[in-house]
């Protein structure tokens, strides 16, 4: 199995979300922003990071990268495409997904261990996953607040569509202290907090992480 | 040349944590009777030639697609005189 | 009106603002003396620039040979001072190359822009060696905690270092927040970098090759910080002159992130002869050093220079300090391959000058010649001031002063009192409002980080190689003594990577004192070197290079003197790596290193009473280096350590308890007979380790093969730390204690 990840001008947990994918069992295959060609991956993975400084808003200008009109036609047609952190401003900017990310209401950059609740397990990306299993994975970022009107925030939890709420205090003023959506298919994914950070024990608080990248694993469709 | 101005703000619903820490602030330093503060961005195009109505139209779709998120944001157009 | 070489030849006689720039009458008669005629402006401006303080060293120089004639024998030094950085071997084919720098005026003045442009300027020397970055640090100091205009600059600068640094994806891997009145008017804003790289990648400033190419690639030029080196360094701040605020550079880190991927694609194809960062002195510094290192000259192109602001003067030109740029030597035939690179990502690239055989460093401007100049003369041969320095008038009647004096705490109440009040002052309490703003995850290969004693950080996926890096500075302690104030900042950061289980091998150093026009600061910046450098000697430590600020103070009053020092150690495995929390209840702890009255100095003295006077803690170089061997033979033995430092035992422990979660209860006999020097006492040379009990025998054993005095002290275990006869003290009441300090300061 072969998971792409984009490297976008200012991306930086791109070498990170690699390894994670290595240390699942899969392929991790390098894409450039510049090239639209997805190289036959099975699925996408948009990282964290800053891409273009955050300058207009976040993921504002990467959306408009060669490789997202690809990425943006394979999610359509069922690939499956997970956005973290940065990546889910991304994918919010593309409109492959609902709502926008804005400011922390604290103002402040938060590096923080943060407790999740996964409540779907049913998609590409959370299959490994319990419905209702708490995990703890870094959550780092600045501007990291989900926000949707009323009418999108009813559907997608209507939908079952919140794939995993923070845990006690809302770290950065998330509505319904969102921390990751899906689109109604289940194959494209927007998660603020970092499972990339999360699949070692040297390095992170937890292996909690890991199950997002082997997940995908059973989720074979190739672009 | 001439120059067109897009103004962007938040939509109203939106919170806005700069805003309000701006209107926290001018309290402190003695600026009394401001009841509150919402920050936006301005950008300024320069244009070559004359702005016509085609030109204003295609500025608003760049505001629309690039300039502005419009699920969170609105804008205005207009010209500045000299 | 542009003036050139010729235009300087012809009015030999016509004024000049050197003062106004910051040179000296017997400098500007130097300068005319090395070129035979006046200089033009454009010479001028880079002479001034170069000569400065920040740039030349001139006042510290004849003190910081000793950092090389003293330097200890050692294999592992690949690069040593002199260059943009030292670089290390660590084995395995790997070299990690690191320094320490200062920002601490501009951060006075632009809190956010100051503390980022210096955490981008160190990056970029790191770079400039042929490393990836991989790590930042940031030892900052403060006035006051409760000081207003305290309240003004640390949220500033801690933004400033997260903002940057996170957005270069660089994880922060420790640093120091330290409240002193001697910093207030003259915060110290320290950044630290670690860069790793093959022993074949390292790179070094040289510009050699008659015909190689000098491209300035990174960021446009424009009017950012002109005159900020000279200007802003070499003046003490004072209310009645304007603000400063013109000189401050911005820094756009996206830039310099891209910038960093940019340079590791250019060394990864072999396509750079010789490379040099842009910081100080921008322009003026990176082709004179380029030249003065090289075998030839330099002939420049100014107008080619990209400028941001099209109005700039030559002079402007070579003294702007805007930042993300960077200068390479290109051989011809490879400068298609380079701007590609370039062009991939977007970074703008323009050939500005070329190596050539004369021996002279030539700036041409639109076909004129606007400086001719030896580049040695700018760059190495500035001037070299012996400054008068003399044993301060007050410094008998300091250290007459001691802290037994002082009323101390004796019952079991007043302990317990004291203890939670040095828990939660803002020295000792913990640091996670300011640490939490950074990134400490990026890159995926942090295995330590804040509040553990060290930064550690994973070199090698495969084997588990590496490095270890710690910073410390106690300026009382250096005001008390300066030569024992520097050895006590070694011991410290030398302690503290020996606890994770590392190996020190290298320092590195940011001299930080007031006004070297003052013989009392010159004095302790003597005695403070000389400390330094005998100490590095005993160690086996060598300085690969560092840093001097001096003017640190406002009006007469110079900052405490503070010598922040840096230890980078190597781990053989990160995966052995001794955190320092209280794992689990049921084991043994024990104290290494031995307890004396000592409070000259200490926190204790500090926050209790306001008194700072007497002798700082008695140095043993044999007894730190006992320790760290000791501490090396516990790895996989121990399940936690901590050094002993900042409010003594107690602090140790209380941080120990706290980590994790983990109580404690231990009996005081075993570290001294009297329980307020046991708990508050700050000797040097401790560790507190916990281990399962069936292993507490090795601990003795082995500290006895080393000579280390060892003591048990009770078991892990609660949720208290009780100390036997005299407190107990809920986890939850010392955690809050501990974390509400800052947040109420600076929330």
């Amino acid at each position: 199995m072969r998971v792409g990840v984009v490297t976008f001008p200012g991306s930086l947990d791109d070498a990170d979300a690699r390894r994670a994918v290595s240390l699942a069992g899969a392929d991790a295959v390098a894409l450039w922003h510049a090239d639209a060609d997805l190289h036959g991956v099975d699925a996408v993975v948009l990282p964290g990071g800053f891409s273009y400084g955050d300058y207009l808003r976040c993921g504002a200008i990467a959306r408009f990268a060669p490789v997202m009109t690809e990425v943006v036609a394979a999610a359509e047609r069922g690939l499956p495409v997970l956005g973290i952190c940065n990546g889910f401003q991304v994918l919010c900017e593309s409109h492959l997904l609902p709502g926008a990310l804005i400011r922390n209401d604290h103002r402040k950059f938060n590096c923080v261990d943060q407790e999740l609740v996964i409540e779907n397990a049913s998609t590409a990306w959370t299959s490994a996953y319990s419905a209702g299993q708490r995990v703890v994975v870094p959550l780092k970022n600045g501007e990291g607040g989900y926000v949707a009107d009323d009418a999108t925030l009813d559907r997608l939890e209507g939908e079952g569509r919140v794939v995993a709420r923070y845990a006690g205090d809302n770290p950065n003023g998330s509505y319904r202290s969102i921390a990751g959506i899906t689109n109604d298919r289940g194959n494209v994914v927007g998660l603020m907090p970092h499972p990339e950070h999360a699949v070692e024990q040297l390095t992170g608080p937890t292996t909690d992480g890991l199950a997002f990248f082997t997940s995908v694993l059973t989720a074979a469709v190739t672009a | 040349m001439a120059r067109v101005v897009v103004d962007v703000m938040l939509k109203p619903e939106i919170l806005d944590p700069q805003g309000k820490a701006v209107a926290q602030a001018l309290p402190r330093l003695g600026f009394d009777g401001i009841a509150g503060v919402r920050q936006g961005k301005r950008f300024e195009l320069e244009v070559d030639g004359d702005v016509t109505e085609e030109r204003l139209t295609q500025i608003r779709n760049a505001a629309e697609t690039l300039l502005s998120n419009p699920v969170i944001e609105d804008y205005t157009v207009h010209v500045e005189t000299p | 009106m542009t003036e050139t070489v010729k235009d300087a030849e012809a009015t030999p006689d016509a004024a000049q603002p050197y003062r106004e720039l910051g040179l000296e009458d017997d400098e500007y008669a130097r300068i005319r003396e090395i070129l035979g005629r006046r200089p033009t402006s454009s010479e001028l401006a880079m002479y001034s620039v170069m000569w400065s303080e920040h740039c030349s060293y001139k006042s510290s120089k004849v003190h910081l040979r000793q950092f090389g004639s003293k330097a200890p024998e050692t294999d592992a030094m690949l690069v040593g001072i002199g260059e943009n950085a030292g670089v290390v071997d660590i084995g395995q084919g790997w070299a990690v190359t690191f320094k320490v720098e200062s920002h601490n005026h501009p951060s006075y003045v632009e809190p956010y822009q100051g503390a980022a442009t210096g955490v981008g300027g160190i990056v970029r020397d790191i770079m400039s060696m042929g490393a990836r970055p991989v790590a930042v640090m940031d030892p900052l100091r403060f006035g006051p905690a409760d000081a207003e205009d305290t309240r003004r600059v640390l949220p500033g600068v801690v933004a400033g270092v997260g903002g940057y640094g996170n957005c270069l994806g660089l994880p922060n891997v420790g640093g120091e927040v330290v409240f002193d009145p001697s910093y207030a008017g003259n915060p110290l804003v320290n950044a630290l970098c670690v860069g790793v790289m093959r022993h074949e990648q390292i790179k070094l400033a040289h510009a050699s090759g008659t015909g190689n190419l000098v491209v300035l690639f990174g960021a446009a030029t424009g009017g950012d910080g002109i005159g900020g080196v000279s200007v802003l360094a070499s003046e003490t701040f004072d209310d009645a002159k304007p603000s400063k605020r013109p000189s401050v550079q911005v820094g756009d880190p996206f830039m310099e992130k891209v910038l960093i991927e940019c340079c590791l694609e250019l060394f990864d194809a072999d396509l750079v002869v010789g490379i040099q960062d842009l910081g100080g002195a921008g322009l003026s510094c990176a082709t004179s050093e380029l030249a003065s290192n090289g075998d030839g000259g330099m002939r420049v192109w100014l107008d080619r220079v990209p400028l941001r602001d099209p109005t700039l003067a030559p002079e402007e030109i070579l003294m702007s300090e805007s930042q993300e740029r960077m200068c390479a030597v290109v051989e011809p035939a490879k400068l298609d391959a380079f701007l590609a690179i370039c062009g991939r990502w977007d970074v703008l690239a323009t050939v500005v000058g070329e190596v050539d055989d004369s021996g002279r460093l030539t700036v041409e401007w639109h076909g004129e010649t606007v400086v001719d100049v030896p580049p040695r003369t700018v760059a190495h041969e500035g001037p070299v001031y012996e400054r008068p320095y003399a044993r301060p008038s007050w410094q008998d009647a300091l250290q007459a002063d001691d802290p037994s004096r002082l009323a101390r705490p004796t019952t079991g109440a007043d302990l317990r009192a004291t203890l939670l009040d040095l828990v939660g002052s803002p020295n000792l309490c913990d640091k996670g409002w300011v640490t939490d703003q950074y990134d400490r995850y990026v890159l995926g290969n942090t295995v330590l980080a804040q509040p553990e004693d060290a930064g550690v950080v994973r070199v090698d996926d495969e084997t588990g190689l590496g490095v270890a890096v710690a910073t410390d500075g106690n300026g009382r302690f250096a005001k008390l003594d300066p030569y024992a104030g520097a050895q006590l900042a070694l011991s410290e950061a030398y302690r503290n990577v020996a606890v994770t289980g590392a190996r020190p091998l290298a320092v590195t150093d940011c001299l930080n004192f007031g006004s070297p026009e003052d013989p009392d600061v010159m004095w302790q910046f003597a005695e403070a070197t000389r400390g330094l450098a005998d100490a590095c000697l005993e160690l086996g430590v060598p300085v690969t290079g560092g840093n001097v600020s001096f003017y640190n103070q406002t009006g007469e009053t110079a900052i405490n003197p503070t010598p922040v020092v840096g230890v980078l150690g190597v781990v053989d495995d990160v995966r052995a790596r001794v955190p320092m929390g209280f794992a689990s209840p049921g084991e043994v702890v024990l104290l290494l290193g031995e307890t004396r009255d000592e409070l000259g100095g200490s926190e204790w003295a500090h926050h209790v009473h306001g008194h700072l006077g007497g002798l700082p803690p008695r140095v043993d170089l044999a007894a730190e280096k006992a320790l760290a061997s000791l501490m090396g033979s516990l790895v996989g033995v121990v399940s936690a350590a901590h050094d002993v430092s900042d409010g003594g035992f107690a602090q140790a422990l209380a941080e120990m308890a706290l980590r994790r979660g983990v109580g404690a209860t231990v009996a005081l006999d075993g570290v001294a007979a009297d329980p307020f020097v046991a708990l508050f006492a700050e000797s040097v040379a401790r560790a507190v380790v916990a281990v399962p009990a069936d292993r507490a025998d090795e601990v003795e054993r082995l500290a006895g093969t080393y000579a280390v005095p060892v003591a048990r002290l009770g078991t892990t275990g609660g949720d208290a730390l009780a100390v036997d006869g005299l407190f107990a003290v809920p986890l939850d009441e010392l955690r809050a204690a501990h974390t509400g300090t800052l947040p109420a300061l600076f929330a």
